[in-house]
């Protein structure tokens, strides 16, 4: 930053208020990377910092809670107040996906880079109108083309993915392992 | 997480009622099914059967049963389904095959449902995780975040950037090419102009060549209505053919 003066080192409380501030502000969920640039301080330094202003949401039991999302930190609303929160928004949940797009997602989000064909051979159906209204709502891209005959597209999951799942990022998601287990069971 | 408790459904039962109609999926009475194996596995939980011993003859009857019921189904859909069918029905022949002792006793034998049971096992496991997705993002939409400051992208209204709006632009101009096409009308003639037209031709003289009068003509329907003019005008006795050589020219001459 173009800080002429020397600055007086800042106290941590400071630093966790400047950083309080600066995601208060921010449209997206900022990077711990982002917050050292602005701050100009050590990652180490921020990320006890962004420890310590978390602990204090969760401390004084506020309805604001401070959380890591897609590759950054957020402050949002605690679910448990979604009810008031809806109320005085006026807004209803958006529509859910279909349980063809959940699932072409779902085989999408593990197998990631993933091509049609591939999600036909799980699934058993066509994907193609759920691929499409996963790229409509952006929580899927294409990552390239797959060298093999015909050359098909292949897609991954996007940053909206992460954000509308609520991930940090895609090492968050269960393991499909877990999943294979239960499978088979009635 | 302990929020999700508060948030949990029965994905069985709550899913109807959620999820719209879309091409992908079909809508019987009893609920919604996204593909043929979902189909499978939800008939396979409803006779309480072991996916490892799938009952095939009485699950394939269960099957061609719903699949009966499916109307009006997109075609490829369709056919995904009838896929479907026609495995379950291989699968139940090989099983009433008496099977011949191998000659090797060690070696195993293949199971016929073996790899029907692999593929709904991998697709029962994606169904899992999609459930896992599904539970997410409804706590997700429990959550809310901070309005956007006040700025042109928090005004719904004009919640768009220019690409938004060339993407709009472009599918009104791709539309607005189609309705163009469809509304062009080809002039076309009727055989009874044809014919008019022909005795028209033979006011002026006595004779026509039958390949010339074709060649004048520029529209395959014209080519076809005049042929069928000059079929009329012979049966009519109006004219009469000639032709001097095996594939030769036919000539049309005016009876007298």
């Amino acid at each position: 930053m173009d800080l002429e003066t020397e600055r007086q080192p800042r106290s941590i409380n400071e630093i966790v208020a400047i950083i309080e501030a600066l995601i208060f502000v921010a449209d997206e969920p900022v990077s711990a990377k982002l917050l050292a640039e602005v701050l100009d301080e050590d990652r180490e330094t921020i990320e006890a910092a962004v420890e310590q202003l978390q602990n204090e949401y969760q401390h004084r039991e506020s309805g604001l809670t401070l959380r890591e999302i897609a590759g950054g930190w957020q402050i949002s609303t605690r679910a448990e107040f979604h009810t008031e929160v809806r109320k005085f928004l006026k807004t209803r949940p958006n529509a859910k996906l279909s349980l063809a797009a959940l699932e072409t997602l779902a085989v999408i989000a593990y197998k990631q880079p993933v091509t049609v064909p591939e999600i036909l051979e799980i699934r058993g159906v066509q994907s193609a109108s759920a691929i499409k209204t996963l790229l409509d709502k952006r929580l899927i891209t294409a990552k390239g083309r797959k060298e093999t005959v015909g050359r098909p597209m292949q897609y991954g999951t996007s940053k909206e993915f992460l954000l509308q799942f609520g991930l940090k990022d895609l090492s968050e998601l269960p393991s499909i392992e877990d999943f294979e287990d239960l499978a088979g069971s009635i | 997480m302990e929020q999700i408790e508060q948030f949990s459904f029965d994905f069985q039962t709550e899913i109807p009622h959620i999820i719209r109609e879309s091409r992908d999926e079909i809508r019987l009475q009893m609920g919604e099914f996204a593909g043929p194996l979902d189909l499978l596995l939800y008939l396979i939980k409803q006779e309480q059967a072991n996916i490892f011993d799938i009952p095939i003859a009485r699950i394939t009857d269960e099957y061609l049963k719903y699949i009966r019921l499916i109307k009006s189904l997109d075609t490829s859909l369709a056919a995904d389904f009838l896929v479907m069918a026609a495995t379950l029905i291989e699968i139940k022949s090989k099983m009433l095959l008496p099977r011949e002792i191998s000659e090797a006793p060690d070696e195993e034998i293949e199971d016929p449902r073996r790899e029907l049971v692999d593929r709904l096992l991998e697709y029962e496991t994606y169904k899992n995780a999609s459930q896992m997705l599904w539970t997410r993002s409804t706590v997700e939409q429990a959550i809310f975040t901070r309005g956007k400051i006040e700025s042109d992208e928090n005004n719904t209204e004009v919640n768009s950037n220019v690409f938004d709006l060339l993407k709009i632009f472009q599918k009104i101009l791709a539309k607005h090419k189609e309705d163009v096409i469809l509304k062009i009308e080809r002039e076309e003639m009727s055989l009874a102009e044809m014919l008019k037209k022909l005795k028209a031709m033979f006011r002026e003289r006595e004779q026509l060549h039958l390949l010339e009068l074709l060649r004048e003509m520029s529209t395959r329907q014209e080519i076809i209505l005049a042929f069928i003019a000059v079929l009329e005008l012979v049966r009519m006795g109006n004219v009469t053919l000639l032709q001097q050589s095996i594939f030769g020219d036919v000539v049309l001459t005016k009876s007298k």
